[in-house]
């Protein structure tokens, strides 16, 4: 595994896809941010880092995760649907994939100290959980509007040993607290790293992001040839930053006859502040790093967004994706709100697996697009994470929504 | 020669440390803003940033950032900074620098920028999160208008791309004295001198150095080794604090006036 998971599609020297990417960063984190690609460049061909990687995946991760064929779920759509399950990662989350390969990066570069971002709380969990394993000492800055919406995870990061800082500055979530984590690396260049959870931000992050999670479409693909004897007709993930996504599409990229389908939050309407579907309102931009599709107003402001489930809860997509969209190698559709939590309920109901909100997105666009599905089409859906942090929220909207209809 | 290649070639001249001087522009509205241009440049700046609010100031602390939510709740817009401008030019001695975040320049276009910002009388633009190596297409066409590409340093900039901000930016080059975000400081960092003194190594180019400068013994500290001190959160401050009152004008010109005594 560790000899083929980088290199195969680099951006250009500067971190460009195409005319995204980039490094739009203040002066101050130029120098560190140049010192994390030599050292990631470094540690990607070294067998050594490779070889600590795997093990902690295989171990400890509990890779390779299954892919499961949801017969029950594939029959309400009339096509197979594939599950990866992401969700049964230790953590139960893809995030940690990332969280563990970072982490492992900052101790080669002698650093101490982590800070990372969460909107959902499962890269918190992840950066806390790596940090813990690997004796470093860890910073998550969460928007407090997210930490009333995933209280469950502000627990767990607290239990793990991190310290988690509430983010009261703007729309209190995501985007708040990526602002903080660069503020605070600013301050701290030299013992912190920051551990960005998803493909986005200055180079090398979207580079490295995707090839940390590239492990999730190795595996799928290697399955689902052996389960449905064939590649997928289309591989389908849901996209807040775009992590889960290109980790799965990034091993079917160069089969032209699988469509790649990223599914955004649609929220309560595609109207300003309602949303987060970067391909269906946004406009390029440049935040946080990076030049990519932003949700933006007229004058360049970063506009707010909204989304039921917090990890999909961003006004950027990863550059990569951006790319992928303008060569139209990759397409981008949104659920709404109500779309996924008919999605996150179905999933239940007919397999006994309780999703992510965030994957939930993925489930009710297969359902939702079923009309396009050829009989016995192959679906590979990235469960990208389990939804245990998610119960409360959704008991809440479930009993409000009966309550509207009574 | 750049309105502000001669002020700082003045300050030299004179021997005396230049005052650069940061507000965000629409804090507490446009015209006050403009009013408090003219207060600051009749008190004796030598060369004023005025700031675009945009709604992610990652590199700036919580004053400025407390400042950019007033004015963006005010209304403010690059736009509406640029036309501000371009009313208050005429009143000014001091050069000035359009101080940004990039998505707001972008999303205006950087053409339709340029010929607004030349408009306005604009002499330099600072870009926060566009380092030399991302600024080609933006300097290309700054240079062109006659309008000076200004580049920051930090602690953590090395030798070589000290080089290439003096090499590609003009006008001058504003060193970050500390890591961090903007904010005022009691003292001023033992990291400005030593920043300073790289630079100087590198390069005769006009430095300003800030970040933290908020008291005259600050600026005189800095003129040991910079041509001109910045104070940013501090003069914002006093902004934040006299905003609403009759007295604004006076305390930002007397703050000014002390932090030259």
């Amino acid at each position: 595994m560790s000899t083929n998971w980088f290199g195969r599609r680099d951006p250009d020297s500067r971190g460009y896809f195409g005319e995204f990417g980039g490094r739009f960063v203040p002066e101050t984190l130029v120098a560190p941010i140049d010192a994390l690609e030599r050292e990631y460049m470094d540690a990607r061909r070294d067998a050594a880092f490779g070889a600590d990687l795997d093990r902690l995946l295989r171990h400890y991760v509990g890779r390779p995760t299954p892919l499961w064929e949801a017969a029950r779920l594939g029959a309400s759509c009339g096509a197979r649907v594939f599950l990866k399950r992401e969700d049964l990662t230790h953590t139960g989350a893809h995030k940690i994939n990332n969280a563990l390969g970072q982490a492992l990066l900052a101790k080669r570069m002698g650093k101490t100290r982590i800070v990372a971002e969460t909107g959902a709380g499962q890269h918190g969990v992840a950066s806390a959980t790596a940090c813990a394993l690997l004796g470093l000492e860890c910073v998550v800055y969460m928007g407090s509007e997210d930490m009333r919406r995933q209280a469950l995870n502000v627990f767990r990061m607290r239990l793990l040993g991190a310290r988690v800082e509430g983010v009261d500055s703007g729309s209190r979530t995501l985007k708040d607290a990526i602002n903080e984590a660069m503020r605070d690396w600013v301050a701290r260049p030299d013992d912190t790293h920051y551990l960005l959870g998803s493909a986005l931000g200055p180079h090398p992050y979207p580079l490295m992001v995707r090839e940390f999670q590239s492990v999730i479409g190795r595996e799928a693909r290697q399955q689902c040839v052996e389960q449905a004897g064939r590649l997928p007709d289309a591989v389908i993930a849901c996209v807040g930053g775009g992590s889960n996504a290109i980790g799965i599409f990034d091993a079917f990229i160069d089969d032209p006859s699988v469509r790649l389908i990223g599914v955004e939050a649609g929220g309560e309407a595609i109207t300003p502040g309602r949303h987060a579907a970067r391909f269906a309102g946004g406009a390029a931009g440049i935040l946080q790093g990076t030049r990519t599709r932003v949700l933006q107003d007229a004058n360049g402001n970063i506009e707010p967004t909204h989304s039921i489930s917090a990890g999909l809860d961003y006004a950027a997509v990863g550059p990569e994706h951006a790319y992928l969209a303008s060569t139209g190698r990759a397409e981008y559709h949104y659920a709404t709100d109500v779309d996924a939590l008919r999605g996150f309920q179905e999933l239940a109901r007919l397999e006994g697996i309780i999703p992510a909100l965030e994957s939930a997105h993925a489930i009710a666009y297969v359902r939702r697009a079923a009309e396009q599905w050829a009989p016995g089409a192959v679906l590979l859906v990235n469960l990208s994470g389990r939804g245990d942090k998610d119960v409360q929220t959704v008991e809440g909207l479930l009993q409000e929504a009966d309550r509207v209809a009574n | 020669m750049s309105r502000i290649d001669d002020a700082f070639r003045r300050m030299r001249a004179e021997r005396r440390t230049g005052l650069v001087t940061y507000v965000t522009a629409g804090d507490p509205s446009l015209a006050r803003t403009a009013d408090i241009l003219r207060q600051i440049d009749a008190a004796g700046a030598d060369v004023l940033e005025v700031g675009v609010p945009f709604s992610d100031p990652l590199a700036d602390g919580p004053v400025i950032q407390r400042a950019t939510e007033r004015a963006l709740a005010g209304g403010a817009t690059l736009a509406g900074v640029l036309d501000m401008l371009a009313g208050v030019r005429k009143d000014l001695h001091a050069p000035i620098v359009v101080f940004s975040y990039a998505n707001p320049i972008l999303r205006m276009g950087l053409d339709a920028f340029v010929a607004r910002a030349r408009g306005a009388g604009v002499d330099g633009v600072l870009t926060l999160d566009v380092p030399p190596e991302e600024s080609g297409e933006w300097r290309g066409r700054f240079q062109a208008a006659g309008i000076d590409t200004i580049f920051l340093l930090s602690p953590t900039t090395t030798v070589e791309r000290i080089r290439r901000a003096a090499t590609l930016g003009s006008g001058f080059l504003y060193g970050i004295s500390r890591l961090g975000v903007t904010g005022a400081r009691d003292t001023v960092a033992d990291s400005a001198e030593a920043l300073a003194t790289r630079v100087r190594r590198e390069t005769a180019m006009p430095l300003a150095l800030g970040f933290g400068v908020s008291r005259p013994e600050h600026v005189r500290a800095i003129g040991q080794w910079a041509d001109a001190a910045v104070v940013g959160s501090a003069l914002v401050n006093v902004i934040a604090e006299h905003g609403a009152k009759a007295g604004l004008l006076d305390e930002v010109e007397r703050y000014v006036r002390w932090l030259r005594s």
